[in-house]
């Protein structure tokens, strides 16, 4: 089976994808490297890990978003028969808002404050549909209505100012939504948000969704989030994936102590009282000489010799991917 | 070198940049930095000349050692006896451009002195008292802001009378506004913070706290502001003097004042245009390069 | 919005009144008195004497506040004392003059200075850059009358490109109906006589919109540095949108709200730059005419030039207030 055919059967294929920034007179700081996951149509894909794991600038680099200079980009990113890394910044203008989307995080700072929410709507349908007019306002007014806004034709005149968080949110994803593209990458979409608003939002993205047979790449730092809403998770760190498996194996069965840790981590309301919290110990910036091995060795409680010598490599087992020299549960031992 | 370790090295940076000793880490930076040097250079040099002007100067500014050669179609360019050549009474422009520096630094440091005083009073009493204080003072200060600078500048000049004395109380009080608003600023801006209320609900009088913690944690935008207005004052005298609004003594030499009595030769001698000229540019660039790399090194948000 | 205009306007009213209040304790803190003052060189004991009664100079000094605002409003600022016309006609001759030639050189200031801004920020670091920002610290450093005689020297004197001054050629002979030469010859039929009257703005416009240009130059490069780092920006890419339609729509909008706000405050500098530059080009305007009436003492002049120039000053600043209302939805709110 060749290269080209293997692509053509995900929606998404990330091989190799690695991010260095440059500065001048500074080593290179690598945000990603070599990561590789697939999505397909109507999947829902979690991308977890902590601040600086390189989750953001995944999505960035899928997009396109990265800026030109003082980044180098590798690896490939296959969607719809092409390598997104080598189109031509038009063609990749014409896939974004069109056939991939994005929501990112901070509602109030990701819309414009002085334009009206409704020309933020219609400017999408118009590039990509050429939409005008009342066509343009009526198909706007049509994708605030989908996402939960209520009496949408008079938000269409308002300004950002005027809504409220959860609104804005919604706002983004319609926009990100009108063209009904085929891939939507959420980066973080409720963390900015107060706990009772996330909720609806997670609820309706997956809504959303489902009725219109797109995949999803989630990308958070909340396990709670992604226990709701993915079918399979890849957990990051360090710039790697380090493990990779469906919702269910992973919560049950965690392989990865990273991700042994940051399930312990989760205070639960069950626990009794003065029962101790789990953090990992130290954090992702810790200054300590670990570039010949795998990141996570630090702070791992399960650190033997070779995780410092030589970064591990990524193994495949029963549907699942790990990259640990001593996982939480050896490989073999899968219980009957 | 590891992502981490990159990742560690930035993080302290910052840090490092944001609390802590700013004022050393800017200290560092600047000595480094080559425009701040260069500003730093002129001003000194500026000074200098000032301080050492009879000494730098062969002539005095009032002698005229050209007038038998000095006709009002022949008036020399630089020479080898004369460097800057000669003004239309026969007097040494050199040594009339080197005096110049006295009036101008004279002037500039005085005015200055006088508007950051009355300014910084101002805006110390509307920010720590508000309410009524405030306001009344703030509505003030728009009405001081409500006429263009030179215009208040020639209303003082005319309420006071020509001499050096009016120039600096006007170049100070169209600065007062500026400085009060500034520090205005700042303590408003300080009162909401959290030091300051930690020190009120331990009781510390309220001029305790004004005078040794707020006042010390806004000095840093007025020295910048201070540079700056040292750099505008140092134009706005010249332009003073431009107009005649400044001292009447011929003997006195002032840059501004060069430049207005050379209208008339202008196309014969413009050697007598050039060299005043130049030397506010060069003054007032020196204070304006020095200020801005201040600014850029103190506020640790300023992005170029 | 209308609501925003009027609470603009009610503001000013204080300010105003303030102003009033210091011009008035200014013209009677005048060495010699307020009426030798207005009299100038023709104060003769009968003259004062009567001015006196005329102002009422006699009376309370509330009463004769009210009788200045009252003047005031009627534009009777009494008669200049060096040309014995009334002031308000010195006004209507030479505030024209001013107001083009400031014009001019904001048009100047803005036409050159945003796009230039903004290019310098999109190419961040390069030449383009470096040299905007050189230029602008540089410009703020030269004074406004040494640049006009640097122009009228090199442009004027040497090369003879351009006029050494004045409005028009005399030997135009046109006619001027509204006082600002460039619209006259256009309403008079005569466009050489507008074509005149721009060529001798270009020299005084350039050294006048010098500074507003250095400043326009920095706010704008600074705006959309920072906007184009904002988050909307980023959404805008994310959406697909075309260079052009992000540029105009996202950074743009945004950018210029700053750069709004400092025009307003350039006006200023415009004020106080005209009485220089109308001095080394011998320009016909508030400027000059202010010049001269501070050597000719010409007290009842100042007082009610300056009284218009700040009035005018204060618009010029609502107007920007109110079009940055305009712009930013956000503002309109409070």
């Amino acid at each position: 089976m060749s290269v080209t055919e293997a692509a053509a059967d995900h929606l998404l294929d990330v091989r190799g994808l690695s991010v260095a920034f440059t500065r001048k007179g500074r080593r290179d700081v690598r945000a990603v490297d070599g990561v590789s996951f697939t999505v397909d149509a109507g999947q829902t894909m979690g991308l977890v890990g902590e601040s600086g794991s390189g989750k953001s600038v995944t999505s960035l680099a899928v997009m396109g978003l990265l800026p030109k200079r003082g980044v180098r980009v590798g690896g490939e990113v296959h969607f719809d028969g092409d390598d997104l890394l080598t189109l031509p910044p038009e063609r990749m203008r014409d896939i974004r808002g069109r056939d991939i989307a994005m929501v990112f995080q901070d509602p109030m700072s990701s819309l414009n404050p002085v334009v009206p929410i409704g020309i933020q709507v219609t400017e999408v349908l118009h590039r990509h549909q050429d939409l005008r007019g009342d066509a343009a306002r009526t198909a706007a007014t049509e994708s605030l209505a989908r996402v939960g806004i209520p009496d949408p034709t008079r938000r269409l005149k308002e300004y950002p100012h005027q809504l409220s968080g959860g609104m804005r949110q919604r706002a983004l994803i319609a926009m990100a939504l009108a063209c009904r593209p085929r891939l939507l990458i959420a980066d973080e979409p409720t963390t900015a948000l107060d706990v009772t608003i996330q909720a609806q939002i997670l609820e309706l993205l997956k809504e959303l969704v489902r009725d219109s047979g797109a995949a999803l790449v989630m990308i958070t730092h909340d396990l709670g989030v992604i226990a709701g809403l993915c079918d399979t998770v890849h957990v990051m760190y360090g710039g790697r994936v380090v493990e990779s498996a469906g919702r269910r194996e992973l919560f049950a069965e965690p392989h990865h102590p990273y991700t042994g840790g940051l399930l312990a981590s989760v205070p639960r309301l069950d626990a009794p009282r003065g029962a101790p919290l789990h953090p990992i110990p130290g954090s992702p910036t810790d200054l300590l000489p670990w570039s010949e091995g795998c990141a996570f060795a630090p702070r791992c409680p399960n650190r033997v010799e070779p995780c410092t010598e030589n970064p591990p490599a990524l193994e495949s087992a029963g549907g699942r991917e790990l990259r640990c020299y001593n996982p939480l549960v050896a490989a073999e031992e899968v219980p009957a | 070198m590891s992502l981490a370790q990159v990742e560690a090295t930035t993080e302290a940076a910052k840090v490092g940049e944001e609390g802590g000793s700013l004022r050393r880490d800017a200290w560092r930076r600047l000595r480094r930095d080559p425009v701040a040097l260069v500003g730093f250079g002129i001003i000194a040099l500026f000074v200098l000349v000032a301080i050492f002007a009879p000494w730098i100067a062969p002539y005095d500014p009032a002698d005229r050692p050209g007038a038998g050669i000095v006709t009002p179609t022949n008036i020399p360019g630089p020479s080898a006896e004369f460097w800057f050549g000669l003004d239309e009474l026969g007097r040494d422009e050199f040594s009339r451009v080197v005096f110049g520096a006295r009036t101008s630094l004279l002037v500039g440091v005085v005015a200055l002195l006088l508007g950051m005083a009355g300014g910084l009073l101002l805006g110390i009493l509307a920010g720590a008292f508000g309410g009524k204080v405030d306001t009344v003072i703030m509505r003030v200060v728009d009405v001081m802001l409500s006429i263009p600078g030179l215009l208040m500048a020639i209303a003082i000049a005319a309420l006071l009378g020509r001499s050096l004395l009016s120039v600096m109380i006007a170049i100070a009080v169209i600065n007062i506004p500026i400085f009060a608003r500034l520090l205005r600023g700042q303590m408003l801006a300080q009162r909401g913070s959290d030091y300051v209320l930690a020190a009120t609900s331990l009781g510390v009088r309220r001029r305790s706290i004004v005078l040794g913690h707020v006042l010390p944690n806004s000095m840093s935008p007025v020295i910048v502001q201070a540079t700056l207005t040292l750099a505008t004052a140092i134009i706005e005298a010249a332009g003073l003097s431009f107009l005649g609004l400044g001292s009447p003594d011929p003997r006195v030499p002032e840059w501004g004042l060069m430049l207005a009595n050379t209208q008339r030769y202008l196309a014969s001698a413009p050697h007598l245009a050039f060299f005043p000229g130049v030397a506010i540019v060069i003054a007032a660039l020196g204070f304006t390069l020095l200020g801005e790399r201040l600014r850029e090194a103190l506020d640790p948000k300023y992005r170029r | 919005m209308l609501r925003f205009v009027v609470r603009r306007l009610l503001q000013l009213g204080p300010i105003l009144l303030g102003l009033s209040l210091l011009l008035f304790v200014w013209l009677r803190a005048l060495p010699g008195g307020p009426a030798a003052a207005l009299l100038g060189e023709r104060a003769t004991p009968e003259a004062v004497a009567r001015i006196e009664e005329l102002y009422g100079l006699d009376q309370p000094w509330y009463v004769q506040y009210w009788k200045f605002l009252v003047n005031a409003v009627r534009l009777d600022f009494g008669n200049s004392s060096k040309t014995n016309r009334p002031v308000v006609e010195e006004m209507l001759r030479t505030f024209p003059a001013t107001i083009e030639l400031g014009t001019a050189a904001l048009i100047f200031a803005i036409g050159i200075g945003v796009p230039l801004g903004y290019f310098a920020a999109r190419r961040y670091g390069r030449w383009l850059d470096n040299l905007s920002v050189s230029g602008s610290l540089l410009g703020v450093a030269v004074p406004v009358f040494f640049l006009a005689y640097i122009l009228k020297y090199v442009f004027a004197v040497r090369l003879g490109w351009l006029p050494t001054g004045g409005r028009q050629d005399p030997r135009m002979d046109a006619d001027h109906p509204t006082g600002f030469y460039v619209l006259d010859g256009i309403v008079t039929a005569n466009p050489a006589a507008s074509l005149d009257a721009i060529v001798h703005l270009i020299l005084p416009a350039i050294a006048l919109g010098a500074i507003p240009l250095a400043i326009i130059v920095r706010i704008t490069r600074a705006s959309v540095l920072d906007v184009v780092h904002e988050d909307y920006v980023r959404t805008a890419e994310a959406k697909g949108l075309y260079e052009r339609t992000i540029t105009r729509r996202h950074v743009l909008r945004n950018a210029l709200l700053p750069v709004v706000t400092v025009i307003g405050l350039t006006a200023g500098l415009l004020f106080s730059g005209a009485i220089l530059t109308e001095t080394v080009f011998a320009w016909d305007g508030v400027g000059r005419f202010v010049y001269e009436a501070i050597g000719n003492r010409d007290y009842a002049v100042l007082q009610g030039f300056i009284l218009m120039i700040a009035i005018l000053y204060v618009l010029v600043n609502l107007a920007v207030d109110v079009s940055y209302g305009l712009i930013d939805p956000r503002v309109r709110v409070q």
